[in-house]
């Protein structure tokens, strides 16, 4: 239970930084935060106590394993990640050129 | 970009090339052991990055290399796609594996379109990965040119 | 058919690969190339809507030949076979009007890259038999998108962008934590798999602790009225063809689509097994058509009144979906169809207007009609259409969600939805009484017409509307009422997908 209880505190931290802090830089750190803590959720997803990995047969050898699916699927949520991370970097870099700044306070010219 | 010192660029010409060597053979071997194309295009994309950083580029340089990696980006997702269609066209489902379903143990050419697959992966990740390299470092030729 | 599913994520993402590379050769080329690969996608999926109407099965295509629980399955039903006629429906005219919508800007290729990608995506999460394939492309969709609506780099686009952007991902990433409780708790991936393991577990209060995340994730995709604040920023700050695609298709593939597969067919909802969940959704309808039509009238902006217009729009078929009768799904689904082409058509039709005058604002134009009448009636029967003017697609689509509402015996909903259809047809009026016909005292500004490209986009979208409307009955019996059934048969999407 506790891997979990960290993974949701981690979620929690990246929230607050992207809730509270005013710079966009800390913002996207934020995101990353919470990205990695959904990421280790679903990684900690694949071992379950006395449970079989699903492509092994042998039940002896199965037991030494742990589900090796959701790591495959961390690895594609990580490369997503690479490219929202990247993504909202180029953003914010633009954004930078354009308002000389990084506080998302200044940043509103739209309106509504 | 400006370059380093010449301790770093020293030691970044000597590990640049193993990188990329390595990085070769984790896309390579792929099928086999560890890693794939993913991991191994990001290593051959370090390589690249390494030499950046510590010798410093100019705009020229900036621009062929952005020409270069779209070009390779573009060309591995066809080449991703072209692996896939092939059992298509064979008359199997789409990303059908065509000759053997299992990679056999030590043996490179095995497991069927798996290291095609993996080195058309690795081709795209490496070019996409040393793009957005440049487009985010080497922003000043980048943001010149507009959208 | 059977060979032909996979084409409709392999063409758009062969397109986005193609289009870089034939850009070094000639500029002409990648107009070309895209403009293809929507008309081919057109014809695909008119092609797969014959197959399935004319009583073929729906075809259950298997990745790499890896058999359904364990591989990764494509699933072309009735439903998904609309939502892909939606998709390319609108994906098409749109990529018609780039052509010289994007005369202004240099990067031709990365548009079209950008647009093909986000086409592949909506495509795929349409057709995908799989949750994590789903939240894949869902991911693909949505990030073309970001990218696209800051595609014009000004100071306001690319504020539009980073805002959506951190809305659209924190509901992404909850759309993960959701699918990742799944697995942990069914240990399958295959929505068909997954159904059956969840209907065998019932309603615990687990099952309503994975839905939530999920929920709000695709609630933040579909606009709902309380997460609804990127929509109208980044509606007025894409690309027209882009905010055409973004109101008329993206919300409800990645937003409505995608929760009215899961909550029906994965998670086996329905009215009468779950009351107080479709209670829930008709309340957000509700808020979402109040709160985007009293937004909308005040608008002096005649693209942001358009988006919040949307956001009225998205609540009706949420409305339809949570009153969960057969009439009321029908009209939902029809409304999906009917507001993707006119709301598409009128982000267009508002560009052309804004291209050829220079202004967004409502009282700086005025007297349209004369010098460009094609943009200016297509604007009007767009109009018509979404407000529920019959005979065209929208009226019917209205009406039968109101039909459901009393069939239900819900009358206040029912006549607050009438009511608010009145609203739209107010808040249209206005556009169109002082940017299109002259007024007293106010000189028609001087235009000239959109180029013929834009205006066959158009025109296209218009035909569309009123073929809808005038021919409903065909479209409603071939169309959108297989589609309802699968979600009333629910689970029996498992037993169709797994075989026996």
């Amino acid at each position: 239970m506790i891997p979990f209880l960290v993974c949701v505190l981690l979620f929690l931290f990246g929230l607050y930084a992207i809730v509270v802090k005013r710079n966009l830089i800390k913002m996207i750190i934020g995101f990353c935060f919470m990205e990695y803590a959904v990421n280790l959720f679903f990684a900690f997803a694949g071992f379950k106590r006395e449970a079989l990995a699903p492509i092994i047969t042998d039940p002896d050898m199965a037991r030494n394993f742990v589900d090796p699916l959701p790591q495959a699927l961390v690895l594609t949520a990580i490369v997503i990640g690479l490219a929202t991370t990247a993504l909202m970097l180029a953003l914010a870099m633009r954004i930078y050129a354009k308002y000389k700044t990084f506080d998302i306070t200044e940043i509103r010219r739209l309106k509504g | 970009m400006r370059g380093m010192t010449s301790i770093v660029q020293t030691v970044a010409g000597l590990v640049a090339g193993m990188l990329f060597l390595y990085g070769c053979y984790i896309t390579l071997h792929g099928h086999l052991t560890p890693g794939g194309g993913f991991a191994g295009g990001v290593i051959v994309a370090a390589s690249f990055i390494l030499m950046s950083l510590a010798f410093g580029s100019v705009e020229d340089s900036e621009r062929s290399s952005y020409r270069f990696s779209s070009f390779f980006e573009s060309l591995g997702g066809l080449l991703f796609l072209g692996v896939g269609l092939v059992g298509y066209f064979a008359g199997y489902a789409f990303l059908n594996n065509l000759w053997a379903m299992v990679g056999r143990p030590l043996h490179l050419v095995s497991g069927g379109i798996i290291p095609l697959a993996n080195i058309a992966i690795g081709l795209k990740v490496g070019a996409g990965l040393w793009a957005i390299f440049l487009a985010l470092g080497a922003s000043q030729y980048v943001m010149k040119e507009g959208p | 058919m059977d060979r032909l599913v996979p084409l409709f994520v392999v063409l758009p993402l062969a397109g986005a690969f193609l289009v870089p590379l034939l850009a070094k050769l000639w500029r002409g080329l990648t107009d070309i190339t895209a403009n293809l690969v929507g008309a081919v996608l057109v014809g695909l999926s008119v092609y797969g809507l014959v197959h399935l109407a004319t009583g073929s099965p729906a075809v259950v295509y298997k990745m790499g030949g890896w058999m359904p629980p364990l591989g990764i399955t494509l699933v072309y039903d009735s439903l998904s076979a609309l939502v892909v006629l939606i998709t390319n429906l609108v994906g098409f005219p749109a990529l018609l009007f780039s052509v010289r919508y994007l005369d202004k800007f240099t990067g031709r290729w990365r548009y079209y890259t950008l647009f093909m990608l986000l086409l592949a995506g909506m495509n795929g999460v349409a057709i995908s038999g799989d949750m994590f394939n789903m939240f894949v492309f869902i991911e693909i969709a949505a990030i073309a998108s970001y990218a696209l609506v800051a595609f014009g780099t000004e100071a306001e686009e690319l504020e539009a962008g980073f805002k959506y952007m951190v809305m659209g991902e924190i509901g992404g990433l909850a759309i993960l934590f959701s699918i990742a409780m799944l697995y942990a708790k069914t240990s399958t991936l295959n929505m068909a798999d997954m159904s059956q393991v969840l209907a065998r577990m019932g309603q615990t209060p687990w099952f309503w602790l994975v839905l939530g995340p999920m929920l709000v994730g695709f609630a933040i995709k579909m606009a709902m009225v309380p997460f609804h604040s990127w929509l109208p920023d980044a509606h007025l700050s894409a690309p027209a063809p882009v905010s055409a695609m973004l109101s008329g298709v993206f919300i409800k593939v990645l937003g409505v689509y995608a929760m009215v597969r899961v909550v029906f067919n994965v998670f086996g909802l329905a009215r009468a097994t779950a009351p107080a969940f479709f209670n829930m959704l008709v309340g957000f309808g509700l808020v979402s058509i109040i709160a985007g039509g009293l937004l909308a009238i005040t608008q002096k902006n005649y693209k942001r009144l358009l988006a919040y217009s949307t956001v009225s729009q998205v609540g009706y078929i949420l409305l339809g979906f949570g009153i969960g009768n057969h009439w009321a799904i029908v009209g939902a689904l029809f409304h999906m169809l009917a507001h993707a082409v006119t709301k598409g058509l009128l982000f267009l039709a508002s560009r052309s207007v804004e291209r050829q005058t220079g202004s967004r604002e409502i009282g700086t134009i005025g007297g349209l009609e004369k010098s460009m009448p094609i943009t200016a009636w297509s604007y009007i029967l767009g109009s018509m259409s979404l407000a529920g003017v019959p005979p065209f697609a929208g009226f019917f689509s209205k009406l039968f969600i109101i039909l459901g509402a009393v069939a239900a015996k819900m009358y206040w909903v029912a006549i607050l939805a009438a009511l608010f259809s009145t609203v739209t047809l107010g808040y249209l009026l206005k556009v169109i009484n002082s940017v299109f016909f002259s007024r007293k005292g106010v000189e028609p500004t001087p235009a000239k017409e959109s180029p013929p490209m834009m205006l066959l986009a158009m025109v296209m979208l218009v035909v569309l509307a009123f073929a809808f409307g005038v021919g409903f009955k065909p479209v409603l019996d071939w169309v959108v009422r297989p589609a309802a059934e699968v979600l009333f048969s629910g689970l029996a999407y498992a037993r169709m997908v797994l075989g026996g």
